[in-house]
């Protein structure tokens, strides 16, 4: 028997074999010029939010009337705004509110979606269907709409807006999820698991959620991108947060008003900033997307 | 090439000629040759087998007679159609050529047609693709094509979509747009593997039939020994990219010459037709006087509600005893895995008692049936889909333990894992290895490794090696046997390869839409049938060896002729 020649032994696939997985979707990734450049993106934004006003700290609290509406100069590299702050520390310290409320609104909608996809597609039947009926409602509801509404109601703080953008965006993944779990839980080694007696959480937490990390930060890093979005959205229609503090969104909206006394510096580069971090974060889902070679939107 | 080879067809110029043809692909991990100095020719009326196993490169072969190599691979050498060189042509040429001069028949007819166009329609375009004829030409063309290839009442068919019609029917629509245009080259791959045995046969004796009448030369991609041995002149084999051996079927499947060729054919699970048996495993080993180890009792299952109900299961009763193995045989949708699905529990009946371990299913609590599971091993179909590949193999096959708790160590489970990988016949080390680092047949033989770690009294196989390749699946067949008389496991074997059958089991269960057709020890049920259906079954696996397969086609289709005029009458 042993003498037999096994085909799948064949030489040239041995090689094919031995990169693993992970090592393989990094080496895709990588690949990948425009997810590398959003990687490049991403990472500068953090550190010039983060780090930046420890290098260029300016005065972001106080106003500042013998000092409005400058343009860009050495004192001042991005001029500064209507009250006096400098333009380029303000894009600082209202990125750090972009980031942080779109990296947690994001991460908190993929949270909620992968719990409710996860439960409605591994318990199929009945529930799986009422449950997705509440997705599909909810998906016909334009979250601005219901975001404007809530903003009306109450001035939310940074907790607050965080907790809202979540449960509005929360619909997309648990889709996702839900589709992935219905073909993993009709895989061989789920029915067989549960042949020999294995429970349905041993079923779930040992192989339908760690088989589904793959959607899940693919659906992740949309969601972020969406949420800095719609923070910027809320933030421009003066709904997010109050000044002093700001955000981009807050930022190009006062900037907007003083568009026709030709003070660009206002309006430039918090609207450049929100394109490129949103497009940044696109670029990296893509590349996540077809470097673990799964499903998603696009 | 021999000249001995152009004696079995005419010798007029071969319509498919390969010289020296190379493909290499170009993957993530380097280039990796798949097809190397490929020489053979097809003449008009002749059919070619290409045989090897999976990864042989047979398959690349066909593709890049077609011109239709994907974009990472790179043909060289020479492949000639009808005088036309394919490697390296303009894409237009190509598109002249498929389609009409060369044509193509593949394994899945369901994805082969488009499910949004009727039949008909579809192969009227084959022909208006090629040929100046009016539209209501090409569909009376279209039906008269539709008779031609078998379809019952051809004109009314001809308005249907392919969902409407059983896979055998739509593999026949392929093949009336194969033949369309009247090609001088038909290649066909796996042409019949989707499909079960008795209308593979049925598409055989098509592919047949129109081969002679027109004289178009065939090149058959298969990994069947028997579909060769029932439908070839000559056979090429394939190891590696390269061809080891070429011939005329019955040199080369009667007396083969390449070391290969003989392992290969040695390792084909024969079904036999004479009286003298396959050595099948000493019955003695069965015990029906003791409690059956599995027993279903009358099982009713009914999938869905209403007017869209299926009855899988009607009435099936069959028990299963310590050390034997029960065969349940059947083609597609007959039940059988989901009678096996029952045995485990999977699947409630809606009427009749499942037991196991002399253990009504139905009348345990939760904890008790989960202690009763301890018991069970299981062994399923797809050596990909079995495996965790977020697991390492120690892992997989550590994942029993777990469950059934029993306060072990991790030094106890390792150990365990260890041992029962050398029952296996696989190192020890590979627990620590990803599966997709393994064979089919080794991860096969770690889904085994799985189902036995507990040490089951059951083992449920469903299908284990209908996946691999014939080789494996003798390794892996054996394997299995060895340790059943080791451990004295009682064993439900699901398959549709009677042959395999045969050889493994001691009793066999036949089953046709969801009833027990007929059951029996193998030796005599699977060589004296009771019933018609069996009988018919039977009679349509090919054996390979080309000689006893021509008498047995003639004796096949005689009973079909008789069956015929007797309805008739």
């Amino acid at each position: 028997m042993s003498a037999l020649i096994q085909p799948d032994q064949m030489p040239g696939k041995a090689t094919a074999a031995a990169a693993s997985g992970s090592r393989l979707a990094v080496r895709r990734f990588l690949r990948n010029r425009l997810a590398v450049v959003g990687l490049g993106v991403v990472v500068f934004f953090f550190l010039f939010c983060f780090i930046g006003p420890l290098v260029y700290s300016t005065d972001q609290t106080h106003t500042m009337l013998e000092q409005v509406n400058l343009a860009p100069s050495g004192s001042h590299w991005l001029g500064t705004d209507a009250v006096g702050h400098d333009e380029l520390g303000r894009l600082m310290y209202g990125g750090k509110v972009s980031l942080i409320v779109g990296l947690a609104a994001g991460i908190l909608a993929t949270v909620i979606g992968t719990l409710w996809g996860a439960a409605a597609g591994y318990a199929g039947g009945w529930i799986d269907a009422v449950m997705m009926r509440i997705v599909d409602a909810g998906i016909a509801i334009p979250a601005l709409f219901i975001l404007l509404v809530v903003s009306a109601i109450t001035t939310p703080g940074l907790t607050g807006l965080i907790v809202i953008l979540g449960v509005v965006s929360w619909l997309m993944p648990s889709r996702l999820i839900r589709a992935e779990t219905l073909t993993l839980k009709n895989r061989d080694y789920v029915l067989t698991l549960r042949a020999i007696g294995g429970t349905h959480a041993r079923a779930i937490a040992r192989h339908i959620l760690p088989n589904s990390v793959s959607t899940i930060i693919v659906a992740a890093t949309f969601q972020i991108a969406d949420a800095i979005l719609l923070v910027a959205y809320v933030s421009y229609l003066g709904l997010g947060v109050q000044p002093p503090a700001t955000d981009w969104g807050g930022m190009l909206s006062a900037g907007l008003t003083a568009a026709y006394s030709g003070y660009w510096w206002l309006i430039l580069p918090p609207g450049l900033a929100i394109i490129l971090v949103v497009w940044a974060f696109n670029a990296i889902g893509d590349g996540l997307r077809d470097a673990f070679d799964v499903r998603g939107r696009g | 090439m021999t000249a001995a080879q152009g004696s079995a067809t005419s010798q007029a110029g071969p319509i498919l000629e390969l010289d020296d043809l190379g493909v290499v692909f170009t993957t993530e991990s380097g280039d990796v040759p798949a097809v190397r100095g490929v020489s053979l020719h097809v003449r008009p009326g002749e059919t070619l087998a290409l045989v090897g196993e999976s990864g042989s490169g047979k398959s690349t072969i066909a593709l890049a007679a077609m011109g239709l190599l994907d974009g990472n691979a790179l043909a060289t050498g020479s492949a000639t159609i009808a005088g036309h060189q394919m490697v390296g042509a303009p894409e237009a040429d190509l598109a002249a050529l498929r389609g009409r001069t060369v044509t193509m028949v593949f394994q899945e007819p369901a994805t082969a047609l488009d499910p949004l166009t009727r039949i008909g329609k579809q192969i009227a375009e084959v022909i208006r693709n090629h040929r100046e004829v009016s539209g209501k030409d090409a569909a009376a063309e279209a039906v008269g094509l539709l008779r031609k290839v078998g379809i019952p009442e051809p004109e009314k068919r001809a308005g249907a979509y392919p969902f409407q019609l059983s896979g055998g029917q739509r593999q026949r629509v392929v093949i009336a747009m194969a033949i369309a245009n009247d090609p001088t080259l038909l290649i066909a791959d796996e042409p019949t593997t989707a499909l079960d045995v008795t209308v593979q046969a049925e598409i055989l004796d098509l592919l047949r039939r129109l081969a002679v009448e027109t004289g178009t030369g065939v090149l058959l991609v298969t990994h069947n020994m028997g579909v060769v041995a029932d439908f070839a002149d000559r056979v090429a084999v394939m190891y590696d990219g390269e061809i080891v051996e070429t011939g005329p079927v019955e040199d080369v499947l009667l007396r083969p010459s390449h070391d290969y060729t003989k392992r290969l054919l040695a390792a084909v699970p024969r079904l036999s037709v004479a009286e003298a048996g396959p050595p099948v495993p000493s019955p003695a080993a069965t015990r029906p006087d003791t409690e059956p180890v599995v027993e279903l009792r009358d099982v009713s299952v009914v999938f869905g509600r209403g007017k869209g109900a299926v009855r899988a299961l009607d009435e099936v009763s069959f028990t299963v005893h310590a050390g034997e193995t029960l065969g349940l045989v059947g083609e597609s949708g007959s039940g059988k895995s989901t009678a096996s699905r029952v045995a485990l529990g999977l699947i409630r009946p809606d009427s009749g008692v499942a037991s196991l371990f002399g253990t009504d299913l139905a009348r345990t609590r939760s904890r008790a049936r989960r202690a009763l599971r301890a018991g069970i091993g299981v062994v399923l179909q797809d050596p990909v889909a079995s495996l965790d590949a977020r697991m390492t193999v120690g892992e997989c096959i550590a994942e029993p333990l777990r469950v059934h708790g029993r306060g072990l160590s991790a030094r106890d489970r390792q150990a365990k894992v260890a041992a029962v990988l050398e029952r296996v016949r696989l190192s020890r080390d590979l627990a620590r290895r990803a599966p997709r680092e393994l064979s089919g047949g080794q991860r096969q033989r770690v889904s085994l490794a799985r189902a036995l770690v507990l040490e089951p009294r059951l083992l449920v196989a469903d299908e284990p090696t209908s996946a691999l390749d014939v080789s494996v699946q003798e390794a892996v067949l054996e394997v299995i046997s060895e340790l059943q008389d080791e451990l004295g496991f009682a064993c439900l074997f699901v398959s549709h390869d009677l042959a395999v059958v045969q050889h493994f089991a001691q009793r066999v269960v036949v089953m046709r839409a969801g009833r027990i057709e007929e059951e029996g020890a193998t030796g005599a049920t699977l060589l004296h049938p009771e019933t018609d259906y069996t009988r018919r079954l039977l009679a349509a696996v090919p054996v390979p060896d080309p000689v006893i397969q021509r008498g047995r086609r003639a004796e096949r289709l005689a009973t079909l002729a008789a069956g015929r005029t007797e309805a008739q009458g």
